[in-house]
């Protein structure tokens, strides 16, 4: 489904991404994990086609990311952005029509099909009654749901989305992401997300991709990438790896310094 | 939806009925609709009226009406437009250097005609010599800035909106310095400086019509894409909007019909910058209607501010710029507060 072959990516003369090869599957979830700065967003940006690699190949769909057009990658696939400053004077169900924009003539005029397909969007997301407020008065959660909604509203097989969980607190970041699986299972969907907490990642990604200092550490399911010697020099921290008592996979305790210092649990 | 629409256009015909009554001449407005019914269906009406109006109707009023209401519908346009597309209350149809080079090329021209070389040219060109001058300053000054805001294959809204005010402030320093070595014909330039330059005759409406009535088309089709674009280019791009082209097409829409409005009209301060806000608070912040009803909001408001502007001190005529500012400021901070002890 998505395909990158070698990407390099760079700002001026810092190397963001170095030769990355990553393939997904079609209904795959894949979680991008790895410290602050190791090229989580830089790899969505690059794939969106709003960075232009410097070397290395985009497939999705069979397409050639490298050459399509605005309007035909924004038909192949869908970023859901950070909620972080969003425009005055939008509702929601503005906003969420939004989502329609690559299928939309110059003029944007929306035909009963494009409304239906915002209406199905806002129902899916949960966001139905929330169709006339404006978009900027809503809380974190609600505003992440409704970028959530304008992505499906894309009709597109490939969502991105990075760090959708930032910002929220802890019911809403298992809500969301609850929401995305069900999301992409029940609509065939393929999602590349960036996440930073890797609990998250191992509860709801099919594989995890690491990425530190713009380089691939490891892909694979989460028993696999996650071992401590692994995760301790990406992060640079001791860490531990226990198992999720009800679903076997593996799950992070980082070891900070208070911890180093406590005494062992003696029972 | 269309009420707005509505009620702006109606506005706009009472504030053309208005402007081509009032003068040094008034017509009543019933002689007026009919002079003017007569004309379009061939009259059967015995005139009862001095035959004085209508010369001074159809070849002094009307013209300068419709200058008047163009440049005014260019400057709301472009207004609302750059607003939009640089996402930037202050942004103003002036942002990226159209005035300035505007003036350039005006003083240029009106120092230029004592020498021989720019005499010919003046002898061709006639009176339409200072508008061909300040309408090619003003495309050439705004080109300039343009291809130097680039930057790889993107068009960052910093270095545009900077670069501009850079070329704008040298170009403005040569207009001074040329006002200052000129003699006699500074006063014309400061008239034109000051928005009081408005041509009359058929002539110049003639000239801008295509100009102005293009690129106005083009900016109210924008709307949908300004929409998109108040999520952020980075958004806008991953929606699927060409961004780049779109802005390129936008800021030259907007420099065409500015430099249209100004080169016949004279450089008029504030329309661009308050009418869109007002359109904003009385209708909200959809481009798809905030660009068309500030394109008739823009000609509504310069018509009544042409209107203050010839009968305030009448004889005497007020350049209208001035009256844009001097009204129009106050105005704008009375819809403000306004405006903000009503937001929750």
């Amino acid at each position: 489904m998505l395909e990158i072959e070698s990407l390099t990516v760079a700002y001026g003369r810092r190397l963001a991404l170095q030769q990355v090869s990553l393939h997904i599957a079609r209904g795959e979830i894949m979680a991008l994990i790895g410290p602050n700065g190791a090229g989580k967003t830089t790899l969505i940006r690059a794939v969106s086609g709003v960075l232009h690699p410097r070397a290395g190949r985009l497939r999705a769909n069979g397409y050639d990311l490298t050459r399509l057009s605005p309007t035909q990658t924004a038909r192949c696939l869908a970023v859901v952005p950070q909620a972080r400053s969003l425009p005055e004077g939008f509702t929601v169900w503005q906003t969420v029509l939004l989502g329609r924009t690559p299928h939309l003539g110059w003029l944007g005029i929306p035909t009963p099909h494009d409304r239906q397909r915002v209406a199905w969007a806002l129902a899916s997301t949960g966001t139905l009654d929330l169709a006339q407020r404006p978009v900027e008065q809503l809380s974190g959660g609600e505003q992440q749901r409704v970028l959530l909604a304008r992505a499906l509203a894309q009709d597109t097989p490939l969502l991105l989305l990075d760090e959708p969980t930032a910002h929220l607190d802890l019911h809403h970041q298992t809500s969301l992401l609850d929401l995305v699986y069900e999301l992409a299972r029940a609509n065939h969907l393929t999602v590349l997300m960036a996440l930073h907490d890797l609990n998250l990642a191992s509860i709801y990604a099919d594989r995890v991709a690491l990425l530190v200092e713009g380089r691939l550490q490891a892909v694979g399911t989460t028993t696999e990438v996650f071992t401590p010697e692994r995760l301790s020099a990406a992060y640079r921290l001791p860490v531990h790896i226990i198992r999720h008592p009800d679903f076997g996979v593996p799950l992070i305790l980082p070891d900070g310094r208070k911890a180093a210092n406590a005494q062992p649990h003696s029972d | 939806m269309h009420r707005p629409l509505l009620i702006a256009l109606t506005l706009l015909a009472v504030a053309l009925l208005l402007s081509v009554a009032i003068g040094a001449v008034t017509i009543p407005p019933a002689t007026l609709l009919r002079i003017l019914l007569g004309r379009l269906w061939g009259s059967d009406l015995r005139p009862d009226w001095p035959p004085a109006f209508e010369v001074i109707l159809f070849q002094l009023r009307l013209p300068h009406v419709l200058l008047v209401a163009l440049s005014g519908a260019a400057l709301g346009g472009s207004g609302a437009a750059y607003q939009g597309l640089f996402r930037n209350p202050l942004a103003d149809p002036y942002l990226i250097g159209v005035a300035s080079g505007a003036g350039l090329g005006a003083v240029l021209a009106m120092s230029a005609t004592q020498n021989l070389a720019a005499g010919s040219l003046y002898q061709r060109l006639g009176m339409f010599t200072i508008p061909v001058a300040a309408f090619a300053g003003a495309l050439i000054t705004v080109a300039l800035v343009y291809g130097l805001a680039f930057r790889g294959r993107a068009l960052p809204d910093t270095t545009l909106i900077l670069a501009g005010v850079a070329v704008g402030l040298f170009a403005s320093a040569l207009t001074s310095f040329l006002m200052l070595r000129a003699q006699g014909e500074v006063r014309r330039a400061l008239a034109w400086l000051m928005g009081g330059a408005t041509m009359s005759g058929w002539q110049p409406v003639l000239v801008v019509l295509p100009y102005i009535s293009v690129s106005l088309i083009i900016l109210s089709a924008a709307g949908h894409a300004l929409n998109v674009l108040q999520f952020g280019e980075e958004q806008a791009q991953q929606l699927g909007l060409p961004v780049t082209r779109l802005k390129t097409l936008i800021i030259a829409a907007a420099s065409l019909a500015t430099a249209a409005a100004v080169a016949f009209s004279g450089l008029i301060g504030f329309i661009g910058l308050i009418v869109p806000h007002l359109v904003r608070f009385l209708c909200g912040h959809d481009y798809r209607r905030l660009v068309p009803l500030s394109i008739l909001g823009g000609a509504t408001a310069l018509l009544l501010a042409d209107i203050l502007a010839r009968t305030l001190l009448a004889p005497q005529e007020l350049p209208v710029g001035i009256v844009t500012a001097l009204a129009g400021a106050p105005f704008f901070l009375w819809v403000l507060r306004r405006a903000q002890s009503h937001a929750p």
